[in-house]
């Protein structure tokens, strides 16, 4: 019989969506997800918030987003810049399907700290 | 013109409503029947018999018809067809006029055509295949209060399938225990929860007290998470107004979604509640308890592409489809076939996948494909291959059958199917590497490892029942 020594206890966390129960992607597999959004012919775009606001559905937009942007270099880039002026905020890279009007890529690249 | 008079007496179906010369209209209701007759009666008067009796004819001549225009407004059996690998049976397509119905009346045109006439005596067996619905008609129904694409944007999900669990035990639970169970599996990986189908409010647990403990549940967990989270309250009632009723009352304890059962409970309730959906701005998941009965017999009965045409006709943001791998029966390919009738804008004939006719849905917003039944975290990639990010994966005992309980079960599954998205994402084969995927994600994660440990001998293989038909 299973005892209670053997049972684990889960804790609560603050998740952020799609991806937010793996370990932080390295920088190979954000390049992985850069290339299957603008393979899929989907426009990058990148968000940023304060994660005291991390629950709105608007969070303030990096630049517009990237029409036409096919140089996985440059995307990350932006990413980059992004944290670099915002630091204690996340930034997420997202993909509009405009086909669906939907986004077909959306997860939080950089988790600002509180 | 040729003068008509009244002829009393019984002529043969065939003279009148087997119309082979006739080219079917953009405007037309198309449907296509595997008939089996009986011995001795011909294919063509079968037929006929069935566009008949689904549309304006009767067994007699009526003196009454010759008041009306039947030419414009008789069914006509415009082909016949071999069903590959069965010398009984046979395809007949019918075409009817679009007058024949009523708009935005899914109950008037299922009452015409699979009516009377399956209880037609020169029959064996009669199953409706496939139904053609013209972009004229689907214009005049409301169908998904939302829709994919505006759940995404509410619920702030996107680029991967939802993760959901119906609550277990079924029966029994106090409502306190029951929101326990829920609030156990939303702290955790878990997007959304499901009352069971046969959950109304029995004396165990009234529907009320329910609501507002798992209320509680949700908001908790949203606050603890910071994800959105629901659970599907389950409005089914025993009359319109009770589920009413309930569905206020679930929209005032703060669930973005209820749910129904749309065969048991009847599509004149389901379009109800899903337009009372759309005014509230609430979305709508929906059971098909009961849909075996109608569509498992090969011969006989509604094949279930046409009973997920009429749900997204009627209304309902998300569909039970079957998960092909899990413990209920589901042909891939079939369900393939049925699931693009639910999301796709348009999707052409394709008898591989029991499509017999294209089907233009126009502007009509898609139905989440619901796998549910059976499935564990071996299952995920798979059902990741299968069903795409358009779906709702729902593991019940797959949760809450964890060795460490639900909120770990959940942590297990929403962790397996990330790993699946981001592999698939990097190009990679889900089913081919399904070991090495699940393996790698298990290292970081002992609720995924000790999942993976529970259920790892766990197969439903028993061959389908309904196979398509194919030589």
């Amino acid at each position: 019989m299973r005892t209670n020594s053997t049972v684990g206890d889960y804790q609560t966390a603050q998740t952020l969506e799609t991806f937010g129960f793996l370990p932080k992607l390295t920088q190979d597999e954000i390049y992985d997800q850069i290339a299957y959004l603008i393979g899929n012919g989907w426009t990058p775009a990148i968000e940023h918030e304060h994660p005291s606001r991390s629950t709105d559905h608007y969070w303030t937009m990096w630049k517009l987003p990237f029409f036409g942007e096919q140089d996985m270099d440059r995307v990350m880039g932006e990413i980059d810049a992004c944290h670099q002026a915002y630091p204690t905020h996340h930034v997420r890279l997202i993909g509009y399907d405009n086909y669906t009007q939907s986004q077909g890529v959306s997860f939080v690249v950089i988790e600002g700290r509180t | 013109m040729a003068v008509k008079t009244y002829d009393a007496g019984v002529k043969e179906y065939r003279d009148m409503y087997w119309t082979p010369d006739y080219v079917p209209l953009d405007t037309d209701l198309l449907a296509c029947f595997k008939c089996t007759g009986q011995t001795g009666v011909p294919r063509e008067e079968v037929a006929a018999a069935v566009a008949a009796e689904s549309s304006t004819g009767t067994w007699s001549t009526v003196w009454s018809e010759l008041l009306t225009d039947l030419e414009y407004y008789k069914g006509r059996a415009y082909r016949i067809e071999d069903v590959p690998g069965d010398r009984e049976s046979f395809y007949a397509f019918v075409a009817y006029p679009i007058d024949l119905f009523e708009e935005g009346s899914i109950v008037n045109v299922l009452t015409s055509l699979v009516g009377n006439v399956f209880g037609f005596k020169a029959l064996r067996h009669l199953r409706l295949e496939d139904i053609r619905f013209p972009i004229a008609y689907i214009k005049t129904c409301n169908g998904p209060p939302a829709g994919i694409q505006l759940e995404r944007d509410r619920l702030n999900k996107y680029g991967r399938p939802m993760l959901g669990a119906t609550i277990k035990p079924k029966l029994g639970l106090s409502a306190k225990n029951y929101g326990r169970a829920v609030y156990e599996c939303l702290r955790s990986g878990l997007d959304m929860t499901k009352d069971d189908e046969n959950v109304n409010s029995q004396p165990f647990m009234r529907w009320r007290d329910r609501f507002e403990f798992v209320g509680e549940a949700i908001q908790k967990a949203q606050a603890e998470t910071g994800e959105r989270k629901g659970h599907y309250l389950n409005v089914t009632a025993p009359d319109p107004e009770q589920m009413y009723e309930r569905a206020a009352f679930a929209k005032e304890v703060g669930s973005p979604i209820i749910m129904h059962d749309f065969l048991t409970g009847g599509f004149t309730a389901n379009t109800g509640l899903a337009n009372w959906c759309r005014k509230n701005g609430m979305l709508l998941h929906i059971h098909r308890a009961m849909h075996a009965v109608i569509d498992r017999h090969p011969k006989h009965g509604i094949h279930f592409r046409v009973l997920a045409k009429c749900l997204r006709l009627s209304g309902g943001d998300h569909l039970h489809t079957g998960t092909v791998v899990g413990k209920l029966e589901g042909d891939r390919q079939s369900t393939l076939g049925y699931v693009d009738q639910l999301r796709e804008s348009f999707v052409p004939e394709d008898r591989s996948r029991g499509v017999f006719f294209d089907q233009d849905w126009g502007s009509m917003p898609g139905v989440m494909a619901v796998a549910s039944g059976g499935i564990h975290v071996w299952h995920m990639p798979a059902l990741l291959a299968i069903f795409g990010d358009d779906s709702m994966l729902q593991f019940g005992g797959g949760t809450q059958g964890h060795p460490w309980g639900n909120a770990a079960g959940a942590a297990a599954n929403r962790v397996a199917l990330e790993a699946c998205v981001k592999a698939r994402n990097q190009g990679r084969d889900l089913e081919k590497e399904a070991r090495d995927i699940l393996t790698e994600a298990a290292r970081h994660s002992p609720e995924l490892a000790i999942a993976m440990e529970t259920w790892k001998e766990i197969k439903f293989e028993f061959d389908t029942v309904d196979k398509l038909d194919v030589a």
